[in-house]
C-alpha cells in the first residue's frame, strides 16, 4: 500500500491501519487520503446511490435512499453518527474510530454538506470515568476513553480549519437500546435514551429536524466513494451488497478481533480471516444478540442480505461468535436473554413482560427442567411478541430465541434426559457486559 | 379507502378495552396486551369507538397505504 491517493481494494477501512501500524493522526490521513473532496451536495448523494452502499448498523437500509429523504426536508439538518455500539460482542465501531477516526469525521462532514446539516453528533457509548486531573489522567493511563479519542480528532481537525460543520462528541448510557436511532435522538434532545414512538428521524429528530442517522462505519465509506467514486466501490462485494463491512469475530477462533471482508464473503471465510477456528464449531451467532445462530452446515452462507433473506435468516450488523462444541448453545442463550430481558427500556407491555417470561422458559430449558408444556408455551410467546415494540430490541431477542430451539434442538435432548446436559452449568462464550 | 389500527406500544398500559369492544380484530396476549389483526370496512365504527375510548389514547387508527 503506497500512499498518496491510489485507491485501496479488498480492505479498506482498515488499510491505512495496516500501513501504519498504529492509529492515524490527521496528518497520517491526509498524507494516506488527501483532504476530502468538495463534493457538492447532490452529486455526493448521487455517488452514494449508485456505489448501493447500505448501512453498517444492521438494518441495511439504502444509505443513498436516506440522505436523499434527509435532504429533502425543509429545516437545516442534523447528522447523527452511531458508533454506540450497544452489542456486547461488536468492536468494530470503537475500533474503527480508534484507528481512522478521520475517516468517519470526514464521512460525516461529507454527509452534513450533502443534506444541508449544520451541526454534527457523535454518539459513543459512556465508559467509567476515572476523573479529572493530573492523578485521574495518570490512572487512566492508555486507557483512553472512546469519547475522548474522537473529542481529540475533532479539535485537531478545527486547529487545521479541517472541521466546516460544528462537531460534538456525546457520551450514551451504556443500555442495549440506546444505541437504537429514535434512542439516540432523545438523548441528545431530553436525556433519556430510550426509543420513542413516532416519525423516524429523516423526518423529525433532533430538534424536530430532519436527521440523518447512520452507524460510524456507514460514515467511513462514504469518505471513499466520496474520494474514488461508485465504480471502485463495487470493484469488490457483491452486485446487491457491494463494498466491504467490518466483522467482529470472537468465540473459539485463532485470532479474534475486527476484520474487514467484502460483503458476500461466506461466514466460514470471515471466520478464517480471524485465524479460523480454534476448535470443533457446533454454531455461529451471526448478527449480536439480536440475530440468529447458523448451524456448521451454513458457514458457507454469504453474507448478503439477500443470501440471509432466502435461509429465512437476517444478516444483521458485522458481528460472528464461533461456539465450540465444547460449548452448551442452550445454557449460552438462556444467559444472554436473561440479559437481553434486563436490558429493555421499560417501555413497552410486550417486551416488558415478554423478554422476562422468555427468558425464564429458557432458563428452565438450560437446567433441563424439559416439558411439553413448556415448549408449547415458549412457542406460544415467541409467536405474538415481534413488531409489537417501539423499537427492534423485542424483535431480535425472539429472533434470537427462536433460532437458539431450530440449531440447539438435538442437544435439547440431552437436556430432557433423566441425567441431563453436563455443559449447561458454565455458560461463558458469550459476553455479558460487567455490572458497573 | 382502507384503514389498520396501530398501538402506540409506550402509551399503551394494557387496559384491554379495545379488545371488548373489537374482538374481531384485536386479541389480548397472556399479559394483557393487545394483538392487533386486520380491520375489515364494517367494523370502522367501532374501531372508531375503540381508539376514542382508550383510555390512554394508545390505539390509532390509520390509512393502510400496505394494502
Amino acid at each position: 500500500m503506497t500512499a498518496g491517493t491510489a485507491a485501496p481494494h479488498a480492505v479498506r477501512l482498515l488499510a491505512g491501519y495496516h500501513a501504519l501500524g498504529r492509529p492515524a493522526k490527521l496528518s497520517d490521513h491526509l498524507a494516506q487520503y488527501g483532504p476530502p473532496p468538495t463534493t457538492t451536495g447532490a452529486s455526493l448523494i448521487q455517488a452514494v446511490e449508485e456505489a448501493g452502499l447500505t448501512g453498517r448498523g444492521g438494518g441495511g437500509f439504502p444509505t443513498g435512499r436516506k440522505l436523499r429523504s434527509v435532504a429533502a426536508g425543509r429545516r437545516p439538518a442534523v447528522v447523527v453518527v452511531n458508533a454506540a455500539e450497544g452489542e456486547p460482542a461488536s468492536a468494530k465501531d470503537r475500533a474503527l474510530l480508534t484507528i481512522a477516526p478521520h475517516l468517519v469525521l470526514d464521512g460525516a462532514a461529507l454527509a452534513a454538506g450533502a443534506v444541508g446539516a449544520r451541526e454534527i453528533v457523535i454518539c459513543v457509548h459512556a465508559e467509567p470515568d476515572p476523573g479529572e486531573g493530573a492523578e485521574a489522567d495518570a490512572r487512566r493511563g492508555r486507557a483512553r476513553t472512546l469519547a475522548d479519542t474522537v473529542r481529540r480528532a475533532v479539535a485537531d481537525r478545527e486547529r487545521a480549519h479541517a472541521a466546516p460543520v460544528p462537531t460534538r462528541v456525546t457520551a450514551v448510557p451504556p443500555r442495549y437500546v440506546a444505541s437504537e436511532e429514535t434512542s439516540l435522538v432523545r438523548w441528545i434532545d431530553t436525556g433519556d435514551a430510550r426509543p420513542s414512538f413516532g416519525p423516524r428521524p429523516f423526518e423529525r429528530g433532533v430538534g424536530g429536524r430532519p436527521t440523518f442517522v447512520s452507524n460510524a462505519e456507514t460514515f467511513a465509506h462514504i469518505a471513499l466513494i466520496a474520494r474514488y467514486g461508485p465504480a471502485w466501490f463495487r470493484s469488490c462485494g457483491s452486485e446487491e451488497a457491494p463494498g466491504t463491512a467490518l466483522f467482529t469475530v470472537s468465540g473459539a477462533v485463532a485470532r479474534p478481533g475486527v476484520v474487514e471482508a467484502p460483503l458476500g464473503t461466506p461466514i466460514g471465510e470471515v471466520l478464517r480471516l480471524a485465524g479460523g477456528p480454534s476448535e470443533p464449531l457446533q454454531a455461529v451467532l451471526a448478527g449480536g444478540y439480536g440475530g440468529t445462530w447458523l448451524p456448521p452446515e451454513l458457514l458457507a452462507l454469504p453474507t448478503t442480505p439477500s443470501a440471509f433473506k432466502a435461509a429465512g435468516l437476517a444478516l444483521g450488523p458485522g458481528i460472528l461468535v464461533a461456539l465450540p462444541e465444547r460449548a452448551c448453545g442452550v445454557a449460552e442463550s438462556a444467559r444472554v436473554l436473561a440479559w437481553l430481558a434486563a436490558e429493555t427500556a421499560g417501555q413497552c407491555g410486550p417486551c416488558v413482560h415478554g423478554l422476562p417470561a422468555i427468558a425464564a422458559d429458557f432458563a428452565e430449558l438450560a437446567s433441563c427442567r424439559v416439558s411439553t408444556e413448556l415448549y408449547r408455551r415458549l412457542d406460544r410467546r415467541l409467536s405474538v411478541i415481534s413488531g409489537r415494540g417501539a423499537c427492534r430490541h423485542p424483535d431480535g431477542a425472539v429472533r434470537f430465541a427462536a433460532s437458539a430451539l431450530r440449531v440447539f434442538g438435538r442437544h435439547l435432548r440431552v437436556h430432557a434426559r433423566a441425567e441431563g446436559c453436563l455443559l449447561a452449568r458454565w455458560p461463558s462464550i458469550l459476553p455479558i457486559p460487567e455490572e458497573w | 379507502m382502507t384503514w389498520r389500527l396501530r398501538v402506540d406500544p409506550i402509551a399503551c398500559t394494557g387496559h384491554g378495552l379495545c379488545a371488548e369492544l373489537l374482538p374481531e380484530t384485536i386479541d389480548l396476549d397472556e399479559w394483557g396486551y393487545p394483538i392487533i389483526g386486520s380491520l375489515s370496512d364494517g367494523l370502522l365504527p367501532l374501531a372508531r369507538r375503540a381508539v376514542a375510548d382508550c383510555p390512554t389514547l394508545a390505539l390509532l387508527l390509520e390509512r393502510d397505504r400496505t394494502r
